[in-house]
């Protein structure tokens, strides 16, 4: 199996505060990892390490062949092939859903504007907002908004998606319709690390449960196996607390 | 003595003339300001992630020492008088050029050293709006443009300027008519612009009421159209 991430002993300080220790984990091709546990235990902090919105502290972090911090000039490079969708969506207020969809492919890919556009335009399908394109974000409900992100960051045919609590800002009658895209992209066979308090995704899409308590991660396995069996007190009481 | 519009209307070539020295002046001022006070600007956040964080190499030499030059430049105007300002670049500014290069002989007329004065004490200011504006962009927004692998040149044209420019007219127009009030200063270096107008009006004729009151109304309208055209690109901006 060809790995596209490996963290090789990786930890990452913020100051003096080590948020993520001695990390070691190989993600392989088209895996569907879901990421849960408790706040402040570093799930996003590993997840912007991955397409290096943090600079790791110490190890080596090889995403898509190219190697952190040593590379870390060609983060570009890394970024174009890793999609990333925020709690908060952020949207470019200033664009329009197809512009937010065909930007990227524009400045990142050089396509021309038709063919940014005809690509805006099946994402758009795709995500079931065909007939929203010309609206801004701020005219659009949050599902929506976090289905136009998801396109956007679909949009440059990105390699690994990293999608970090998509649906924890949305009302529960808006999650369904979020969750349903992340499903459908995860059929379509690209890498994806979600961090989430779904575990209904995590059993229906995931195909491998990470458990990340204090930097570390403390469980790695089978979704359906960990959650039916929990191995661990923290893990139980974890699933607990999110009311699993 | 009563007011008298006849030294009003007598007075209207001279003050017109001076008006338009004064609107030009201020016109390249807030050209000039505008250009120097965005690169001063981004170079005073340069490396920060307002504008995408660190940057690597020749570049974060560059932006490191277009930091240090921006915030001096900014410390330098902000606490001197513009009247001082004037004065240094118009009297003083020769003699640095001659003691420091030996070259003599160089001097401004008046009408450069005051456009010279304003662009460089406007863009100071503007450059503190840029700043604060480009700052004021959500720090997600700017993620999730680096996220994409896009260049910090494209991260800042296509993403954080549109957003921070929306933020800067107001205060920008502020500084526009603060410009062009600064202008009057410019008396000081000899320069006919409308304030010297006045003051040679009313230095002939001594009817200081009704000159002063012109003058003030030829400042007023002018401000005023500056005011309006702010409103108006603002008003075509709030689409989005
Ligand atoms: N930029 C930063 N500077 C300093 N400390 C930070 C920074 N970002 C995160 N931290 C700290 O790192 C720890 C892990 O944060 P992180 O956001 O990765 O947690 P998380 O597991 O995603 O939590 P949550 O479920 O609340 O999102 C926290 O203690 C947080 O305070
Ligand atoms: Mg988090």
């Amino acid at each position: 199996m060809n790995p596209v991430i490996e963290f090789k002993k990786v930890n990452k300080s913020f100051g003096k505060t080590e948020v993520l220790h001695d990390i070691n984990l190989t993600i392989g091709k088209k895996e569907v990892v879901v990421v849960v546990g408790p706040s402040g235990s570093g799930k996003s902090t590993m997840l912007r390490c991955i397409n290096g919105l943090e600079m790791i502290t110490s190890g080596e972090l090889i995403v898509n062949d190219i190697c952190l911090p040593r590379q870390k000039r060609q983060i570009r490079e890394i970024r174009k092939e890793v999609g990333m969708v925020f709690q908060l969506f952020y949207l470019f207020p200033h664009m329009t859903a197809r512009e937010n969809i065909a930007f990227g492919p524009k400045k990142v890919r050089g396509a021309s504007k038709a063919e940014a556009n005809d690509l805006a335009e099946d994402l758009l399908k795709k995500v079931g907002l065909s007939d929203r394109g010309d609206f801004y974000p701020s005219a659009l409900s949050g599902g929506q908004q976090q289905r136009v992100a998801i396109a956007r960051a679909m949009s440059v045919k990105p390699k690994i998606m990293l999608f970090d609590e998509p649906t924890s800002a949305l009302d529960p009658e808006l999650r369904e319709e979020v969750l349903n895209v992340m499903t459908a992209v995860a059929r379509e066979g690209i890498t994806m690390v979600v961090v989430t308090h779904e575990m209904s995704f995590a059993s229906k899409a995931g195909s491998r449960l990470l458990f990340m308590d204090e930097g570390r991660i403390a469980e790695d396995g089978d979704p359906e196996i960990l959650l039916k069996s929990p191995s661990t007190e923290r893990l139980k009481d974890f699933l607990q607390h999110v009311g699993y | 003595m009563g007011f008298e519009f006849k030294y009003i209307v007598e007075s209207i070539p001279s003050l017109l003339a001076g008006a338009k020295l004064t609107w030009y002046i201020t016109i390249l001022g807030i050209v000039g300001g505008l250009a120097l006070g965005t690169v001063a600007g981004l170079f005073r956040l340069a490396g920060t992630s307002a504008v995408g964080g660190e940057s690597h190499g020749i570049f974060r030499i560059v932006s490191y020492v277009g930091q240090k030059f921006a915030v001096g430049y900014i410390e330098l105007i902000r606490g001197t008088p513009i009247i001082v300002q004037a004065m240094f670049i118009y009297f003083a500014l020769p003699m640095l050029i001659e003691v420091a290069f030996g070259v003599k002989g160089i001097r401004f007329n008046a009408l450069t050293a005051a456009v010279i004065t304003i662009i460089l004490n406007a863009g100071a200011y503007m450059a503190e709006i840029v700043r604060g504006s480009v700052q004021s962009v959500n720090k997600g927004l700017v993620e999730a443009g680096m996220a994409m692998g896009i260049s910090r040149l494209q991260l800042i044209s296509s993403i954080i300027a549109p957003i921070a420019f929306k933020r800067a007219i107001p205060p920008l127009g502020n500084q526009f008519i603060i410009s062009l009030k600064d202008t009057s200063l410019f008396i000081v270096i000899g320069v006919g612009e409308l304030t010297r107008q006045g003051q040679e009006i009313m230095a002939s004729n001594f009817r200081a009421l009704e000159i002063w009151s012109a003058v003030a109304v030829c400042y007023l309208i002018m401000t005023s159209v500056l005011a309006l055209s702010l409103k108006f690109i603002e008003k075509r901006m709030k689409t989005v």
